[in-house]
């Protein structure tokens, strides 16, 4: 076992992790995490671990550049993920992130389709307890609604994985823009399946619904990996996608309106998910190879970053206990530290020169260019202005400055600011020397971010955006308002409807009961005295007396009241009746 | 801040322009932005103030709420 699958060992490590409690718990996190890491380092490309089936011939592990490159994030993020988690005493929050890495790095490494659908369905259910580990009643409704949108998705990529095998398509994996025979619904069923996990609008509600719901700490792995798996996936199977390029570019856009609308702080940085994840589509529906080294530099980078924002924000919430902007104000005196590690990550986002993000933002716009996609090349930049206003002004202006409002933080554990700071590290070592992140970059395109032309372009678009901001900043202000996004569909017509129906089939049961009551009444007479009818229509009955008073039986007509007792046989008589009756059966049987 | 703000970014500014009539390279320009001086301080600078207004206008004119719209997170 020379070459170990890293998501099995994840998988080792969660189950270990969940017998475990206190110091011995936190050593096999690190050790385990750390190991992963070292597993995947170990890694040729080239591996592959095959599995035959009598049918297939499954492939469980298969390395090349490109898989090689999300699985190193993916480690790596995992063992920041974890470092900043450490902290955590009984939850069982740790056994579902591990769980939920470990299927991430299932996905990059599967080399068919199977493998592929059966660790992106396990992604979905541990990220789903990952979610409810915010436990808080909104985490539960968001958890909800999230499982509700992944079932949907992972039955449309069912759905159209089968359809693909049923026409003949090969089990191992291949990118279907390029294939043949492929036909129009599979290929449409498997793209819609994987771009509702990588949060294209309008199916990308899901994500800025859940994530702020998780804690403090899973939010971290959240931002990581569904999304990042998508684009994966993306890559993989729709290089070149014309759809893909117009879809990222509004995506781009689309997140960065609503996070200046936003006053939830980890809302606000979902919607930058959206944002920056519409660059890396964007990317592949480019498909040129700079294009796409581009895109997976920029998955890289801003797995770290975004981890890096949510960690900063992270640590405000847990010292704070607030969340929303409208009740932030002036704590960067209190946190100088965090703040200074989320402006690192700001200006990682941002595209500042000497941070990671200036690396793969403008090799993905510079792909643009050079593909000759003027339009889709300057929304990107306008995109670009969005996040540095959103992410890099307002944010820290209304959290860490800005008057002091007198809140008194929480110390928070030392292990979030040694996780934070090892992403801080990474970003800047990456936007310092980005031959390393390159180095890994499969497709055959090079680049050059650090040209003055590149660099005074990155340095004026940042400039003039600070300007603007400052000459808008009284509109800025956030208001204690959420916007309507397209979770809307689902959560107000949809629940309106089902209170209805629920009301409406009340009202219908009791309306009923009280009509059953009233005809049971009315009919009840008539059951304790059937000649009623009679008497009713007019027909009296005589009534025959038994009594022999004269010793001679009168029939007198008499029109007093019935009286059910009159008729009433002795019990004797209904046993001679009886007894007559089995005589005869018996007499019939013998 | 207020003042030094604006101030500190016009003395960059200028520096940059300075810059862009030195270096700005027009061998691999595929557009005409590429070329222009200072393109990227006006874009960024009335992309930032469209995009605050284009948001605030559509925050007010349909999708902002109160916070409890969504009567299930009220418990």
């Amino acid at each position: 076992m020379s070459h170990p699958h890293p998501a099995f060992i994840l998988f080792i490590v969660a189950f270990v992790v969940a017998l475990t409690r206190g110091r011995l718990r936190q050593t096999v996190l690190v050790v385990g995490t750390g190991l992963t890491l070292a597993a995947l380092l170990q890694l040729d490309t080239d591996t592959v671990w095959r599995v035959s089936t009598p049918r297939y011939t499954l492939h469980l592990l298969q390395v090349d550049r490109l898989s090689h490159v999300f699985g190193l994030i993916f480690s790596l993020i995992t063992c920041i993920g974890v470092l900043y988690a450490l902290h955590l005493k009984r939850s069982g929050e740790p056994v579902a992130t591990l769980v939920y890495a470990g299927a991430a790095l299932g996905v990059v490494f599967a080399g068919d389709w199977l493998t592929l659908f059966v660790f992106w369905e396990l992604m979905a259910v541990a990220s789903l307890f990952v979610v409810w580990y915010g436990n808080s009643a909104r985490s539960w409704a968001a958890g909800f609604r999230y499982l509700l949108v992944h079932i949907f998705g992972g039955s449309l990529l069912l759905f159209g994985i089968l359809l693909y095998l049923a026409d003949g398509g090969d089990i191992a994996l291949h990118p279907l823009t390029m294939a043949p025979d492929v036909s129009p619904a599979a290929f449409w069923l498997i793209l819609l399946g994987v771009a509702i996990n990588a949060a294209v609008p309008p199916l990308h509600a899901w994500l800025t619904d859940a994530y702020p719901e998780a804690s403090v700490t899973g939010s971290v792995f959240l931002s990581a990996f569904t999304t990042k798996t998508a684009v994966y996936v993306l890559i993989r199977l729709f290089p070149g996608a014309d759809v893909l390029l117009w879809a990222g570019v509004v995506m781009t856009l689309y997140g960065v309106v609503y996070a200046v609308l936003e006053n939830d702080l980890r809302r606000l940085l979902a919607y930058h998910i959206i944002s920056q994840v519409g660059y890396m589509v964007a990317g592949v529906g480019m498909g040129t190879a700079m294009a796409l080294n581009g895109t997976i530099a920029h998955a890289f980078c801003h797995i770290l970053y975004k981890a890096l924002l949510f960690m900063g924000v992270g640590a405000v919430i847990q010292a704070t206990g607030k969340r929303k902007l409208t009740e932030l104000s002036g704590i960067g005196q209190a946190m100088p530290g965090v703040m200074l590690l989320y402006m690192i990550g700001a200006f990682s986002i941002s595209g500042v020169p000497l941070f990671n993000g200036f690396i793969s933002k403008s090799m993905v716009i510079s792909a643009a260019a050079e593909a000759h996609l003027p339009i889709a090349e300057i929304l990107l930049v306008l995109a670009s202005v969005g996040t540095f206003l959103s992410i890099g002004l307002k944010l820290p202006y209304f959290t860490f400055f800005g008057p002091d409002r007198g809140l008194q933080p929480q110390p928070i554990p030392p292990n979030m600011v040694l996780a934070m700071s090892v992403g801080a590290f990474l970003c800047i070592a990456l936007g310092v020397f980005p031959g390393l992140l390159y180095a890994r970059l499969p497709f055959g395109a090079t680049y050059h971010p650090y040209t003055t032309d590149h660099v005074v372009s990155a340095l004026q678009l940042l400039l003039g955006t600070g300007l603007g901001f400052w000459l808008v900043l009284g509109k800025l202000g956030g208001k204690a308002t959420i916007s309507v996004d397209t979770d809307w569909l689902y959560r107000k017509p949809l629940t309106s409807a089902l209170s209805a129906l629920i009301v409406s089939a009340q009202r219908i049961g009791a309306t009923l009961e009280q009509k059953r009551i009233v005809a049971l009444e009315a009919v009840t007479p008539y059951i304790q005295n059937p000649f009623l009818v009679l008497q009713r229509i007019g027909f009296t009955p005589s009534r025959i007396s038994l009594s022999q008073h004269d010793g001679v039986t009168s029939q007198t007509p008499n029109h007093t009241a019935y009286d059910e007792n009159t008729y009433r046989l002795p019990i004797g008589v209904t046993v001679f009746w009886i007894v007559v009756f089995f005589a005869c059966m018996a007499l019939y049987t013998l | 801040m207020k003042r030094s703000w604006p101030i500190g970014i016009g003395v960059l500014g200028t520096f940059t322009i300075v810059l862009d009539f030195i270096c700005r390279h027009h061998a691999h320009a595929k557009s005409w932005w590429h070329i222009t001086p200072a393109f990227d301080l006006v874009y960024g600078f009335t992309g930032c103030v469209g995009i605050v207004l284009l948001a605030k206008w559509l925050g007010v004119a349909w999708l902002q709420r109160g916070e409890d719209y969504y009567e299930d997170e009220v418990r």
